[in-house]
């Protein structure tokens, strides 16, 4: 049976870890390894820090939505959503240290970590109207 | 994400404990420069024995201070790094220009070593 839930918050930093507990709890019936748990948290942090802070500008007003589903056969599907500002460049910006902050404060990581903790990562983007990133990740069998 | 601090001559050691991610990392990063400052430090050690998660904020936080570290001629010691902290860390190539060890005590001594070695070569 499939299961999902979505939740939709303010772009505040603070709702960084609210975002990454919900998808680690909603994850937590399948019984992921401690392992995959820290890894779906990270791809989430990573991107909903991407919508706050690229997306938004830091708007408080803006809009995350992060849809999480899961499969019987184990597949976590991660959707996280803004309708910030978009990326001219999606390609660019998936290069590893790419930035368009501060380059000493800034890693330009966030999708290469995604990339790294996650099966498959795919970026919807549009310049003006938002951003959508699903990651999609098997979970161990050995799990359960 | 708490962090407590520790001077000892002339290095500066950040214990960084719970989680970082961008929410905390500006925090951190004003934490340390402005005590790094007002103490007059030149090295800094950044103990990540008690970090419980760590997103790509923390590269930049780490890259940072290496760059104004850097710049004053100081040097930069990572410190009880988990597994999980090191691996994200390794995808930016961190510890190709700073040094990693198990402990602060570790870190602290190889920057004192690192001091002696250079009045040595002064004299």
């Amino acid at each position: 049976m499939e299961n999902r839930m979505t939740v939709r918050f303010a772009a505040l930093g603070v709702n960084e870890s609210f975002a990454r507990s919900v998808a680690a709890a909603f994850a937590a019936h399948l019984d992921p390894t401690l392992e995959e748990l820290t890894e779906i948290k990270t791809g989430v942090s990573e991107a909903v820090s991407n919508s706050i802070i690229h997306g938004y500008r830091e708007d408080p007003e803006g809009i995350v939505e992060m849809e999480c589903k899961v499969s019987e056969k184990r597949y976590i599907t991660l959707i996280i959503r803004d309708w910030g500002a978009g990326i001219e460049d999606v390609e660019k910006a998936r290069e590893p240290m790419f930035t368009t902050g501060k380059p000493e404060e800034r890693s330009g990581m966030g999708f290469t970590v995604m990339e790294s903790f996650m099966d498959r990562v795919e970026v919807v983007s549009e310049a003006g109207e938002g951003t959508t990133v699903t990651m999609t990740k098997r979970l161990d069998a050995c799990g359960k | 994400m708490q962090s407590s601090f520790l001077v000892t001559d002339d290095i500066f050691v950040v214990s960084v404990s719970g989680e970082l991610d961008h929410h905390c990392a500006g925090k951190l990063r004003e934490e340390i420069d402005e005590a790094m400052d007002a103490f007059k430090c030149r090295h800094l050690v950044m103990d990540m024995e008690k970090v419980t998660f760590m997103d790509s904020s923390g590269i930049g936080v780490v890259l940072g201070r290496y760059s104004k570290i850097s710049e004053r001629g100081g040097r930069l010691v990572l410190a009880g790094c988990s597994d999980y902290v090191e691996k994200i860390l390794l995808m930016a190539g961190v510890f190709t220009v700073i040094n990693k060890e198990n402990t602060a005590e570790e870190a602290i001594w190889l920057l004192r070593g690192y001091e002696q070695m250079k009045l040595g070569v002064n004299e």
